[in-house]
């Protein structure tokens, strides 16, 4: 396992560093084609989509609790609504825990 | 002369915006070292990821996947395609950057999703002090926080109780809503990602269902497709 965590480490470090060096040093002033360029930038919304499914759900739904999901809905909104990003986190925390309560009760 | 002074209100200006993400991402990197933690990641570990590798999302995406189950290289290609966006950030902002190829690569390090958005000017070109400003002040807030959650290291019960479980899901729910207020047509990606990895989540590694959502983006070669028609 610690194998995969350094290898994992020096991996990302590695890829994360070229994405961000790739344009400055080799692209300038190209732009890649729009088709290519649709499809990267379409990538963020459907992986951070993901995982905020796989976060919510775990192995098999096995940690899926509902109560997570009134507290993500407030925190959601709350950000629309032109709410600080960490005062939205803070408020979807909040909303969780008094449900948690509440259904402990 | 007014070019320097206009190059320090600029760097004061990424300081300033730097200081509250960097609030933010403190807290947020004290969860994921917690996380990473009781997933089996040893402090040092996990630290030194954030120190080298400077991104939640990724490094999130890659516990994620080895803990659930999927292998190291299906972790680095979550971790990767997550971050794939990075790319055509960089790019964009490639001729405002300074100096030979070395010093353009350093500094196109410093494109992390605040610092870019919060640099970007309306005629399309990058504040280059400011975004450097920005990242400067919420990198060291990132590898601190991710050394205090990795030795606070709260237990699940801990975490449930106190709702820090929701801290990651609402972080990407606000990352998504931010990148679905720019692309409002980006929606029906997330609906179809949502409804792949809810399902292949029932029957695969987390990893692997993780991956599967980033064919959501197939759905972008329709109006290619039409146009190119």
């Amino acid at each position: 396992m610690t194998a995969v965590m350094i290898i994992g480490i020096i991996g990302m470090a590695l890829i994360n560093f070229s994405f961000k060096a790739a344009g400055p040093v080799f692209i300038g002033d190209r732009q890649p084609s729009p088709g290519a360029r649709e499809m990267i930038m379409a990538l963020a919304p459907a992986l951070l989509t993901g995982l905020v499914i796989v976060e919510l759900a775990g192995p098999q739904w096995s940690d899926f609790d509902w109560t997570a999901l009134p507290g993500l809905a407030a925190g959601g909104v709350a950000y629309v609504k032109g709410v600080p990003d960490l005062l939205s986190i803070a408020i979807a925390v909040g909303t969780t825990v008094l449900l948690r309560i509440a259904v402990a009760a | 002369m007014a070019s320097t002074d206009s190059h320090r209100e600029d760097w004061r200006q990424g300081f300033r915006t730097g200081a509250p993400l960097a609030l933010a991402v403190g807290v947020l990197a004290m969860s994921f070292g917690a996380f990473a933690s009781l997933q089996g990641w040893p402090p040092w570990a996990t630290v030194l990821m954030s120190t080298t590798v400077f991104s939640g999302s990724a490094q999130f995406a890659f516990v994620t996947a080895t803990s659930g189950g999927a292998g190291l290289l299906t972790g680095l290609a979550a971790a990767a395609l997550i971050n794939l966006r990075f790319v055509p950030m960089a790019a964009a902002s490639a001729p405002s950057l300074h100096g030979g190829r070395l010093q353009r690569a350093l500094e196109g390090q410093a494109v992390v999703d605040g610092s870019w958005v919060a640099a970007q000017r309306p005629d399309g070109t990058t504040n280059r002090e400011l975004m450097l400003g920005a990242t400067l002040v919420q990198w060291p807030a990132w590898v601190l926080g991710t050394a205090v959650g990795a030795l606070l290291v709260p237990s699940a019960d801990v975490m449930y109780r106190f709702g820090l479980d929701v801290i990651f899901p609402c972080f990407f729910l606000i990352l998504l809503l931010d990148a679905l207020r720019s692309r409002p047509d980006h929606r029906w990606i997330a609906l179809a990602a949502a409804l792949i990895s809810g399902v292949a989540v029932l029957v695969l590694p987390v990893g692997v269902a993780l991956i599967l959502s980033a064919a959501a983006v197939l759905l972008t070669l329709r109006p290619l497709t039409r146009t190119a028609s």
